[in-house]
């Protein structure tokens, strides 16, 4: 009966955070059409409208475009593979959204005397699993590009997987040294520990935990922002130089996974920052955890935190001209990385001593 | 950078799969080549190993339309020339026939068509600095120019009731005069665009990001840019100072005050930057134009080019017929040849006109700026990367309808 209940309580929780990262996904879609439309003097997306009313352009984002890009022909280049093809975008949505499985999105919930976390894969090498399924998105982006049979979809695949596996060592060693403080992998730990105050006015969030970590931090959201592969890294679709990089030969619904894998990537990204230096579900100055009322609060404070930094990678998306592909990856190996190792070794020596 | 070369087929690589590049087709039809021109790129990676351009997809005749034409039919034909900047292209022909004609408009007419080239001019550098910065990333900042750029088409829409395709300059004078009250919509509206510019120059001249990537690109030595006969913001962009409007003034613009932007290295960004600073010198002689505009007649009175007052027209017989002949024989310059050239939005703009006495031009050139820019632009961009043909061929400003004709 146990084991019932149990079962029960993770498909509630899967379904749960499926919804959330899709939701999410597609806010921030809304987001970015009528935020940058608000950036650019613009009106944005109003097209769709039942009686006159466009939900100031929900309708459009949420159920015009995905009906739209059903409804469209799915148009796979001659010469190439039906099923790899089909492949590539499956592989950029499905490995985005599984890193999310193991985000802590609330304080636990007590119910009839058993605890029950509010997170759908506890692991304790959380982060790591995270790492992993991230890293896997590249391989959607890399077999677009190479099955596509298109010289401008092969270059973005080539610049896709430049720029991914270069920044994903940056970010891995940028927070090497904030693991290394909160001496833990378990996402549900670290956020654990980011409760209370640092000297009394600071929250002890990530990002104060340590007087090396907002170094970190800075080099973390870069990193991270470079994996989404939105502008300034935006080089493997950038459409003025190769058209529509490795997703030029996609079209109707495939091409609109592609889409919403990088939004959904986008979330995932701010749920990483959001957990490991601003504090997850934790209020400031104020212990949810331990009230009644707790799990709801932490969930919708984390949901927006998560929401800011998602607007924050949308604003700067659209503030922001395209760096070139030797730039990037020197931006990336001559800068950041000299830098993510000496934090790491101010960490570590800050840890010892300290 | 070597010799000019004027074929455009890619080299002979031999087996294809064995060789180490690709040759990578942009355009005629690609995001960036605004303006219908291809450019077969042989890359290695994504170093440009060899840039082939292949210009006339935009050709329609433009030159041999003109024959079949009376002189004042030309002038929607020039309109289409460099269509961000119509005005320029009307002002150059019929200064080109005027001189044909050996007639002088009005100094009113003179200081309109001044102020009306440097509104066109804003327009023309405000499109291609929109475009170069929307194509680097930075679209925002292209809406932006592209908001200062809808206030002067609003000012060019009151004058001459279109916003592109103007066709508002006659043989003679003007098709009619300044509306009421533009001097002060003029000045309110320059206030709005200087407040976009300054948007602008925050986001993109003062960003790290910009700078680096169009600093050190795309380097025109200055007799280089002599030698492939450059004009313009490119040719400045490089140090020479050459501005058909300083070194051979037409229109009266020996009556204004104004400055020429300069480069010093002839990089991409010496090119966005003397484009950037041109507008503020439009500004400021189209201001100085309506402050010090002298008043009468719009158009000369020479019963050769302008036609006669409606009640002439209908009261006298003398008048329907000079009427009449305008109309159906049109307006016939004495035999002769001439080219003149007028300073275009991005160079010299030369008219070559030829007549042999009838009401149709025996023969038209156009020496159109881009087109001989695009004769720089294969060797320049080689052993730059893909990403630097962008910006190095939007800040050349092509413009299909004026370098195909």
């Amino acid at each position: 009966m146990n084991e019932l209940i149990g079962l029960a309580v993770v498909l509630l929780k899967a379904v749960l955070v499926l919804g959330a990262v899709l939701n999410l996904a597609l806010f921030v879609i809304w987001v970015e059409r009528k935020g940058s439309a608000l950036i650019q003097n613009r009106i944005g997306a109003n097209r769709a409208a039942i009686f006159g009313f466009d939900f100031a352009g929900l309708l459009n984002t949420l159920v015009a475009d995905p009906v739209k890009a059903l409804t469209k022909e799915d148009f796979v280049p001659p010469g190439s593979s039906r099923f790899l093809h089909a492949l590539a975008p499956f592989l950029a949505v499905f490995p985005v959204i599984i890193a999310f499985a193991v985000v802590p999105f609330g304080p636990p919930l007590r119910v009839a005397g058993q605890e029950i976390r509010l997170q759908l894969a506890d692991l304790n090498a959380g982060i790591l699993f995270m790492f992993a399924f991230l890293s896997l998105a590249v391989y959607g982006t890399v077999l677009a590009g190479w099955v596509s049979q298109n010289k401008f979809s092969l270059l973005g695949g080539l610049r896709a997987s430049a720029q991914m596996i270069s920044y994903e060592i940056t970010m891995g060693i940028s927070i090497a040294g904030v693991l290394a403080a909160y001496q833990s992998l378990d996402l549900h730990h670290i956020v654990e520990l980011q409760s209370g105050t640092v000297a009394g006015v600071l929250p002890r969030w990530g990002i104060f935990y340590t007087p090396f970590n907002w170094l970190a931090f800075i080099l973390f959201f870069v990193a991270v922002m470079a994996e989404t592969k939105r502008a300034p890294f935006d080089l493997p679709e950038a459409e003025s130089e190769i058209v529509a990089g490795y997703f030029t030969e996609y079209s109707g619904i495939k091409f609109l996974l592609f889409w919403l894998g990088e939004f959904a990537e986008i979330v995932v990204a701010s749920a990483m920052v959001t957990v490991l230096f601003f504090g997850g579900w934790q209020v400031p100055y104020v212990e949810v955890a331990s009230s009644a009322l707790g799990p709801l609060i932490g969930a919708l404070v984390f949901g927006l935190k998560v929401a800011f930094f998602c607007v924050l990678q949308v604003v700067v998306r659209w503030s922001l001209p395209r760096f070139r592909y030797d730039q990037l990856l020197g931006l990336s190996w001559k800068l950041m990385l000299p830098l993510a190792l000496l934090n790491l070794l101010a960490t570590s020596a800050y840890i010892v001593w300290s | 950078m070597g010799d000019v070369r004027n074929d455009w087929q890619p080299r002979d690589v031999g087996d294809v799969s064995l060789s180490k590049t690709m040759v990578l087709n942009l355009g005629p039809s690609h995001p960036a080549t605004h303006g219908t021109v291809r450019l077969v790129v042989e890359v290695d990676g994504e170093r440009v190993e060899r840039c082939d351009v292949d210009v006339g997809y935009l050709h329609r005749g433009f030159e041999k339309e003109c024959e079949h034409s009376t002189y004042n039919q030309v002038i929607p034909y020039a309109d289409r020339l460099n269509y961000v900047s119509p005005l320029i292209n009307n002002v150059g022909w019929v200064l080109a026939v005027e001189h044909l004609f050996g007639i002088e408009v009005p100094p009113r007419t003179q200081y309109i068509r001044v102020m009306l080239s440097e509104l066109s001019r804003i327009t023309d550098h405000l499109t291609c600095l929109g475009a170069a910065s929307m194509e680097l990333g930075a679209f925002t900042v292209m809406l932006y120019l592209m908001q200062a750029r809808e206030e002067l088409y609003d000012l060019i829409e009151a004058v001459t009731g279109a916003r592109i395709t103007v066709s508002y300059m006659r043989v003679g004078g003007l098709r009619e005069d300044l509306p009421e009250g533009f001097k002060e919509e003029l000045l309110r509206r320059f206030e709005i665009i200087k407040k976009h510019l300054a948007d602008a120059d925050r986001l993109l001249t003062k960003n790290r990001i910009f700078q680096d990537r169009l600093s050190g690109v795309g380097v025109i030595a200055p007799d280089e840019a002599i030698a492939y006969g450059l004009t313009g913001p490119v040719l400045r962009a490089s140090g020479v100072n050459y501005d058909v409007r300083k070194v051979f003034p037409y229109s009266g613009y020996e009556n204004f005050e104004f400055d020429i932007p300069l480069g010093a290295k002839g990089d991409n960004l010496d090119r966005f930057i003397v484009r950037f600073n041109e507008i503020f010198q439009s500004m400021r002689i189209a201001e100085h134009a309506m402050r010090k505009l002298p008043g009468g007649p719009i158009c000369v009175d020479d019963p050769r080019v302008i036609m006669p007052a409606k009640d002439e027209v209908y009261d006298s017989i003398e008048g329907m017929i000079s009427q009449f002949k305008i109309v159906f024989a049109g307006i016939k310059p004495p035999p002769g040849s001439i080219y003149f050239p007028v300073e275009g939005g991005n160079g010299e703009l030369g008219f070559y006109v030829v007549s042999d006495g009838t009401g149709q031009p025996y023969r038209v050139h156009v020496r159109p700026p881009c087109f001989l820019a695009m004769g720089i632009f294969g060797p320049l961009v080689e052993g730059y990367m893909i990403a630097d043909i962008v910006p190095c061929f939007g800040l050349m400003n092509m413009i299909g309808g004026e370098c195909d004709r």
